[in-house]
């Protein structure tokens, strides 16, 4: 009888939770459901995480609310989908989330084989090594014959193969699962090296009880470029992506910012901010979008330059440098499409 | 003797029986114990010693800290290591509603707190004989009640299920009595198809719209920590157990179609790992229902591990099965009892006897099971642990959340393990050889 029961209850909430919308646009079923739902990770320092109220925060929702917000006019019309690096790409693909803003590096395959479009980059990052001090290393040259932690089955594990061919050097690898397990592995001596994304070891070093005891070798070996990605084939959507981050940068550029924005909009003259802002032009309507559009997400969460600093820059714990990320009049190759 | 007898002057002798002395000190107590467990001879004093000084060595490490030097309250990591040197449990005690509810909204933790009491109320009746049966009808409306308190919703969904199935048995009775009972099980079967996919929905929407009595609905995603530790392993318990006994029978009939379905399934769930099966309910199963369809991710996971116990317990209860002996199928058939009369009245009640230890085994191996769940992005407590590292405050902590949520599982599991031995004693009928 009980099971009987169960068996149907599960049943009905099955058949409750089927939704049998047709999959028209993105844009019309996002603001039919009144939300967007954005994929993220489960959890990397500074890019996604869980607050004490259980809200995600971090550089990567932090895109989302901007979307969201051009979108509703409200940052909180987002809803949060924690993918692992093995569920993101079919969430995405199967419209489990309408996109993916998650550490996730563009690459050929990802872009012409799974059918994903990717917005311009968000987070140039690449592969690194982090030491302790005391071993006296300054290049990764000098790694010939080190013991090096690595994730499993990730990118890094290949670069960091070809890279010690390509230098004639050899190595022996510790697997290790998570950066956690990382983190304990290096810190009881169980290798000499710890490598993975350069934001990710500033990150693990940050949270060290001595971080100045090591060091993060000059050398970076990998190209890892992150950037937020939709599915293939919904050209609106994927615009609407691209120049929310577009507008984030160039806010920066022109120095826009989420307190000033209405101020800006308003009393300034330059035609670049007035067309961002939309007090010139109708860019928001031919994205099918409000002409407020550009200012509501940078009011959501600031501009590209404020989010960094809020969640990953050198005043968090963080404490990632700008470096490639810098706007590309700053030294930087962050270079974003005018809006006009 | 003769002598001894007669001479009544003899004061040694005593006319009563003498009260027992205690035994010699050197053969009870804990000095004994210790002789004689301990140190019985040299190579067992060289252990004894060898293995004190192990055990206090890493307590000697331990203890501090893991207790005297341990930090419960504070902000952050690096508040933590200002106060002492010991582990940081503060990140257990800040996050701790996390780890029990996910994200589930706070003015709403009673319903799940709640739902936890009933559990036991629902439980109490079927652990112990001794409670008024009528609270078994409780029990199997509790699955129905956990539903709509957890996820919220009106209330018609789940209120109409009870309807639906009274409905069901009338069109079985009036069935069964005009033309004959097959035909009866088939139309009540083809009714609760007919209503579930047509009429359920559209039927309880109306309702729902004329009448919106209901809870705030809390969607899946919310769900996290111990809160979907329980919701998986709970549903997954309940509903393995009919299931195997189900799937045993089956695989033990002599209709060949109905034995070829059992044994495919269980060999075939068997033969496969969980963490395959989990894949496929949440990324699998994306590709083949029709685009912008989404299918309650944690429901897909609470089948695929039902499904997977169910093969399991299927193939515990076939060894209760074929441990009852012979004589006890033959006894019952010479009654003339009919298959489902000696099943349930001689069969199965011994078989299951038997059957307790793997029974409860696949019980605490499943519950244990519900932490692969976090590789599929469900945000269980190992789960959750990834995200609450990530933040600011607490990146480094290492250990402290495993502990505690390694606590809890051991907890939950001990329990587990010793009512089911206080089961066995109480069911014990000593007919054992």
């Amino acid at each position: 009888m009980k099971t009987k029961l169960l068996a149907l209850a599960l049943g009905t909430a099955a058949l409750a939770t089927v939704n049998t919308s047709a999959s028209a646009a993105t844009l019309d079923d996002v603001k039919a459901k009144g939300f967007m739902q954005c994929g993220v990770s489960t959890g990397v320092p500074g890019f996604a995480f869980t607050d004490d109220a259980g809200d995600w925060q971090g550089f990567d929702p932090a895109l989302c609310r901007a979307v969201a917000a051009a979108i509703f006019g409200d940052p909180k019309a987002v809803k949060f989908t924690p993918t692992t690096g093995k569920t993101r790409f079919t969430a995405l693909a199967s419209g489990e989330v309408d996109m993916l803003a998650r550490n996730t590096t563009e690459t050929f395959s990802r872009d012409v084989d799974l059918k994903f479009t990717f917005a311009p980059v968000n987070y140039y990052d690449g592969q690194g090594f982090m030491v302790r001090k005391s071993l006296g290393v300054t290049s990764a040259l000098n790694l010939d014959g080190a013991t090096i932690c690595i994730q499993t089955g990730t990118t890094t594990e290949l670069n960091l193969a070809d890279y010690f061919r390509a230098n004639n050097m050899k190595y022996e690898p510790v697997p290790i699962e998570t950066n956690a397990e990382a983190q304990e592995k290096y810190l009881a001596n169980a290798c000499d090296v710890y490598t993975t994304d350069a934001s990710g070891l500033a990150a693990t070093r940050a949270a060290f009880e001595k971080p100045d005891d090591h060091v993060l070798l000059p050398e970076i070996i990998s190209k890892e470029p992150l950037a937020p990605l939709s599915r293939h084939g919904d050209d609106q959507w994927a615009d609407i992506i691209k120049w929310t981050l577009n507008a984030l940068i160039n806010a920066e550029e022109l120095g826009v910012t989420a307190a000033n924005a209405d101020d800006m909009k308003a009393n300034s003259k330059l035609p670049a901010v007035r067309r961002l802002l939309g007090a010139e032009g109708d860019f928001g309507t031919k994205l099918g979008l409000g002409n407020d559009w550009s200012i509501n997400a940078i009011k959501a969460g600031g501009n590209y330059g404020e989010i960094f600093e809020k969640y990953i820059g050198p005043k968090t714990a963080i404490g990632l440098e700008r470096g490639l990320n810098r706007l590309w009049n700053k030294g930087g190759i962050l270079y974003a499409a005018p809006l006009r | 003797m003769a002598d001894t007898q007669n001479n009544n002057s003899l004061l040694y002798i005593s006319t009563k029986e003498l009260p027992q002395l205690p035994a010699p000190v050197n053969t009870h107590g804990p000095g004994a114990w210790m002789r004689m467990n301990m140190f019985a001879n040299g190579r067992d004093t060289f252990l004894t010693i060898v293995f004190s000084i192990l055990v206090i060595a890493v307590l000697y490490k331990l203890i501090p800290w893991l207790i005297t030097n341990a930090v419960f309250f504070a902000d952050s990591i690096r508040q933590c290591r200002e106060i002492d040197t010991g582990a940081c449990f503060a990140v257990v005690t800040t996050r701790f509603n996390q780890l029990i509810f996910g994200f589930y909204p706070p003015d709403f933790y009673w319903r799940p707190i709640l739902t936890f009491i009933l559990m036991f109320v629902a439980f109490a009746p079927i652990l112990h004989d001794n409670l008024p049966r009528k609270l078994l009808w409780f029990s199997a409306l509790f699955p129905l009640l956990a539903y709509f308190l957890l996820w919220g919703g009106p209330i018609w969904g789940p209120l109409l299920i009870p309807v639906m199935l009274a409905l069901a048995v009338l069109v079985y009775k009036s069935v069964s009595a005009s033309l004959n009972p097959s035909l009866g099980v088939l139309a009540a079967v083809a009714f609760t198809v007919v209503w579930f996919f047509l009429v359920h929905d559209t039927m309880s929407e109306t309702l729902a719209s004329a009448m919106p009595i209901g809870l705030e609905p809390v969607e899946s995603a919310k769900f996290g920590g111990f809160l979907v530790t329980f919701v998986i392993g709970v549903t997954g318990i309940v509903a393995s157990l009919p299931i195997g006994i189900a799937l045993a029978l089956g695989r033990k009939s002599d209709m060949a179609v109905v034995k070829m379905i059992c044994v495919g399934f269980i060999e075939f769930i068997r033969g496969v790992p969980l963490i395959t099966l989990l894949f496929v309910a949440s990324t699998l199963l994306n590709y083949f229902l029709p685009p912008g369809t989404t299918f309650d991710l944690i429901l897909r996971v609470i089948i695929m591990v039902t499904l997977f116990a169910a093969a399991y317990m299927a193939e515990v209860i076939r060894g209760g099965l074929a441990a009852l002996p012979r004589g006890q199928y033959e006894a019952a058939d010479a009654l003339g009892l009919t298959y489902w009369q000696s099943t349930r009245l001689i069969v199965l009640p011994q078989a299951l006897k038997i059957s307790i230890p793997g029974i409860v085994n696949t019980f605490i191996g499943l519950f244990k099971d519900t932490t692969l769940v976090s590789i599929v992005g469900i945000l269980d407590p190992i789960g959750i642990m990834q995200p609450i590292r990530s933040t600011t405050e607490w990146n480094g902590i290492i250990w402290e959340l495993p502990i505690f949520i390694g606590l809890v599982f051991f907890i939950c599991c001990f329990v587990m393990s010793r009512y089911s031995m206080y089961f066995e004693r109480k069911l014990d009928t000593g007919h054992r050889n």
